[in-house]
């Protein structure tokens, strides 16, 4: 089966920048092993004024995603993501969504 | 009768008049009182009325607990009800986020297995006793606890239980205008707002204004450091029709016992009458409205 990573995104392409916040992130891009995009907007969650980050993890864990990147997952999301078996890689604010995921990928080959 | 002491902005003296009262009430008015701090983040009232406490007990509210992860046919009815997010289902088993809970008790209602079941979550605890004046409750959120309200309602319910129905109950109230404020002063038949004639006291005063007057209850100002911008507190009160019951003056002999746990009536003689001249028009303004 084919592994999908989520980053959480700032737009929808490989090439916009990873979004520091998770729960409330502009969007998600994941890429599968084929190096195919999906986006899912994460808009929404602006309006929301309680829960926002185990929403997002509930949306990337239906997605199949089971790799998380992001900047900061807070510690309800976190416990979200870990009862969806969704392994998250924090830290990943200063690059693009491209870069992050070849980071992700060349540490998994190491 | 009950009596809500409120205010927009937090330390314009809430505190200090509702003990004042709380020490002058019988003696001025020959009717029982229970005082009831409901400022339930920051209880404060214990320091100056020094009661002896006789009863604790602790507050929870009812959460749901996962009992049964296996039954959860993965619906999604519970999530889909929350509106506070505070449970979902990952890997087709329900994830409740207690802290986040309010209480409704809705998932428990909709969860067509029986992988839910009641738990609880501790709020606080909530203290009876009296100060030899006057009966004394109180309650003191768990530190932790994000939510006031439903700790507010549990003492609240406590006093509709203790209370001596011929006497009068006097509700130091939280500060401010959003919920633990709003839900407070909602159970009072009367409310007192303690304004300070300073810029930010007089804004937070308007809001107080402003948000509980929807409520439709009587309602009445008691200036505190009364001073230089008091006349303009005055005519703010004339213009939405708010009796002013009393003037407390910025008095440095007044600090000075507040500062040493003292009660204002203790202050001197002058203070004594206004305390009981306070409570006395509280009583007759309470009786007033409700004739009108």
């Amino acid at each position: 089966m084919s592994k999908k990573i989520a980053v959480s995104s700032e737009g929808p392409t490989l090439s916009d920048a990873v979004d520091p916040r998770f729960g409330r992130a502009a969007g998600f891009v994941i890429v599968d092993d084929a190096g195919t995009t999906q986006y899912l907007d994460n808009g929404g969650s602006q309006a929301m004024a309680h829960g926002a980050g185990i929403e997002a993890a509930r949306r990337i864990a239906e997605a199949g995603a089971t790799v998380l990147l992001s900047g900061v997952v807070g510690p309800k999301a976190a416990s979200a993501l870990a009862a969806a078996g969704v392994a998250v890689v924090e830290g990943m604010e200063s690059l693009t969504v491209g870069e992050a995921v070849a980071q992700y990928r060349a540490g998994q080959d190491a | 009768m009950l009596v809500a002491i409120a205010s927009g902005k937090g330390g314009t003296g809430k505190t200090t008049v509702a003990a004042a009262l709380a020490a002058v009430w019988g003696q001025a008015l020959l009717r029982p009182l229970t005082v009831v701090d409901l400022d339930v983040e920051e209880p404060n009232l214990h320091l100056f009325l020094r009661p002896v406490i006789r009863r604790a007990e602790t507050a929870c509210l009812e959460i749901p607990v996962v009992a049964d992860p296996a039954a959860c046919s993965d619906c999604g009815a519970c999530r889909e009800l929350c509106q506070f997010g505070a449970i979902t289902v990952m890997a087709g088993k329900p994830l409740v986020f207690p802290e986040m809970c309010h209480g409704c008790g809705g998932c428990l209602a909709v969860c067509p297995t029986g992988s839910l079941t009641a738990g609880s979550r501790e709020l606080g605890r909530i203290e009876e006793g009296t100060t030899g004046l006057a009966d004394y409750l109180a309650g003191r959120l768990r530190i932790g606890e994000s939510q006031s309200p439903p700790l507010i309602r549990a003492v609240l319910r406590r006093l509709a239980a203790v209370a001596d129905p011929e006497g009068d109950v006097i509700l130091d109230a939280p500060p401010g205008v959003s919920c633990p404020a709003m839900t407070s002063v909602a159970a009072a038949d009367v409310i007192v707002l303690v304004a300070e004639p300073t810029p930010f006291g007089i804004h937070d005063f308007l809001l107080a204004v402003e948000a509980f007057t929807p409520l439709g209850k009587p309602m009445a100002v008691v200036v505190n450091r009364s001073s230089d911008g008091t006349p303009q507190l005055l005519d703010l009160c004339r213009e939405h029709g708010l009796p002013v019951l009393a003037a407390i003056a910025d008095d440095r002999a007044v600090a000075e016992t507040y500062a040493r746990g003292g009660l204002l009536p203790d202050v001197g003689a002058h203070y004594r009458a206004v305390c009981h001249e306070l409570a006395r028009s509280i009583t007759v303004f309470a009786g007033e409205t409700a004739h009108a």
